[in-house]
């Protein structure tokens, strides 16, 4: 078992070819090449803190202002998860309070611990964490939902006086919330899980 | 699958997530070659991909287009009606600092699902005609690749759904049928997505720059 590093090759990420460890840029498909990328958990960590910072106000303010002939109301994400599973659709606020509070706060929690363990030169279920990183790339996109809703909501639901529904300053600060968390995924380095690794002569498959 | 220094470095893979250097061998279709060590896929090739995927990349490029300038969604209440567009939606964010929510979403929505559909079938065209591949093939693909996760068609589509539950007791819907050209198109979005085997992929167009260039007089046409 030998890693492209350890034969002085540098891998490419893109399209898996291996070229002489000084190439900067991939001869096939023209993908920067880096044999570990220095700088990968510094920039995690930067839009993780971006990502959090606003999680935050995308709770505390309303995500959608809806107004009818009489009355006038703001409704927060997790409010609005609440309102639909007072009407009955139970099925549809678990959509919506997964997507928008559940995925969001474990993929900050799971980034923070692939981070650390690094960090911390984790020699503890690679595999797992593997695993743990490919789950977090896959499902952070799936928390636009919200945004998608309210963006169609407050298209759709402009009937002059009767009722109309205008998107509030939480669906910003969410949507930065998701890009965020997303770049902070893709910044991460998984070749880092394994480099602390010891090379065992026994690890190969038997 | 053990590694020594004299395999040329073509036939070498390195796995994208852990680094481990593999030799490439040519499996069957419908197998899949893993990283010994984090379990990646490194290989899988699928019968008749290419075809596949241009006809599902090119079905999708007419969907989007036409999803346009169709109407999406209609809504009656109390005598009104309000019917949108896709672009309604996506440009409902109207003021201030929500322009940039609208500026992404009609990205996210329409403009990347639309270039990725464009570009995947720039670079696969020659692979499935077995022609000499474009100029620019090899950055096609790659930008396509990019931009994967940044498309969200079937997000949207889900959207539309927890949406329609919302407003259900304020108002009565129809459904417009770009709203159903969007359900055919995250379907075949997903199903692009998994035929397409990047290691073929790229190793095809390795092999399709190589073909002599057919009909030189092509190129001096205008």
């Amino acid at each position: 078992m030998t890693t492209a590093r350890e034969e002085g090759l540098v891998t490419c990420r893109t399209c898996a070819r291996v070229w002489p460890g000084m190439a900067e840029a991939c001869g096939r498909c023209g993908a920067r090449l880096s044999s570990r990328d220095a700088l990968s958990l510094q920039r995690v960590w930067a839009w993780w803190i971006a990502g959090v910072a606003c999680y935050i106000p995308a709770n505390l303010y309303p995500m959608l202002v809806t107004e009818t002939l009489t009355s006038r109301s703001e409704s927060t994400i997790i409010g609005g998860a609440i309102d639909i599973a007072k009407h009955g659709d139970l099925g549809i606020a678990l959509i919506v309070l997964i997507a928008s509070v559940f995925i969001p706060v474990v993929k900050f929690i799971a980034i923070a611990y692939l981070g650390l363990s690094v960090k911390l030169r984790s020699q503890q279920t690679p595999v797992g964490r593997m695993h743990l990183f490919e789950v977090i790339e896959f499902i952070g996109r799936w928390s636009m939902i919200d945004v998608f809703v309210v963006a169609i909501l407050s298209a759709l639901v402009q009937l002059s006086v009767v009722a109309s529904i205008q998107p509030g300053p939480a669906a910003l600060a969410f949507a930065l919330s998701v890009i965020f968390t997303m770049f902070s995924a893709k910044s991460f380095d998984p070749r880092l899980i394994w480099d602390y690794l010891p090379t065992r002569a026994g690890s190969r498959a038997p | 699958m053990t590694v020594t220094s004299d395999v040329p470095r073509a036939d070498l893979i390195g796995c994208p997530n852990c680094d481990l250097l593999h030799r490439a061998k040519p499996i069957a279709e419908g197998e899949r070659a893993v990283c010994q060590r984090c379990h990646t896929v490194l290989i899988a090739p699928r019968a008749a991909a290419y075809s596949r995927a241009l006809a599902l990349s090119v079905a999708n490029l007419i969907l989007v287009t036409a999803a346009v300038f169709h109407p999406f969604l209609e809504i009656h209440a109390a005598g009104i009606v309000n019917r949108v567009s896709l672009l309604d939606v996506a440009t409902s964010f109207g003021t201030g600092a929500l322009v940039v929510v609208t500026v992404t979403s009609v990205a996210m929505i329409l403009l990347v699902p639309l270039l990725r559909a464009l570009l995947l079938a720039y670079a696969l065209t020659p692979l499935a005609l077995q022609h000499r591949a474009y100029t620019g093939a090899r950055w096609a693909f790659r930008v396509a690749q990019e931009l994967k996760p940044w498309a969200m068609t079937e997000i949207f589509v889900i959207g539309c759904a927890v949406a329609l539950v919302k407003v259900a007791g304020l108002a009565r819907l129809n459904f417009g049928p770009a709203f159903w050209m969007f359900i055919a198109l995250s379907a075949f979005v997903i199903l692009v997505d998994r035929s397409l085997c990047t290691w073929s992929i790229w190793s095809a167009l390795d092999e399709a720059e190589k073909k002599p260039r057919r009909q030189p007089a092509r190129r001096v046409r205008q």
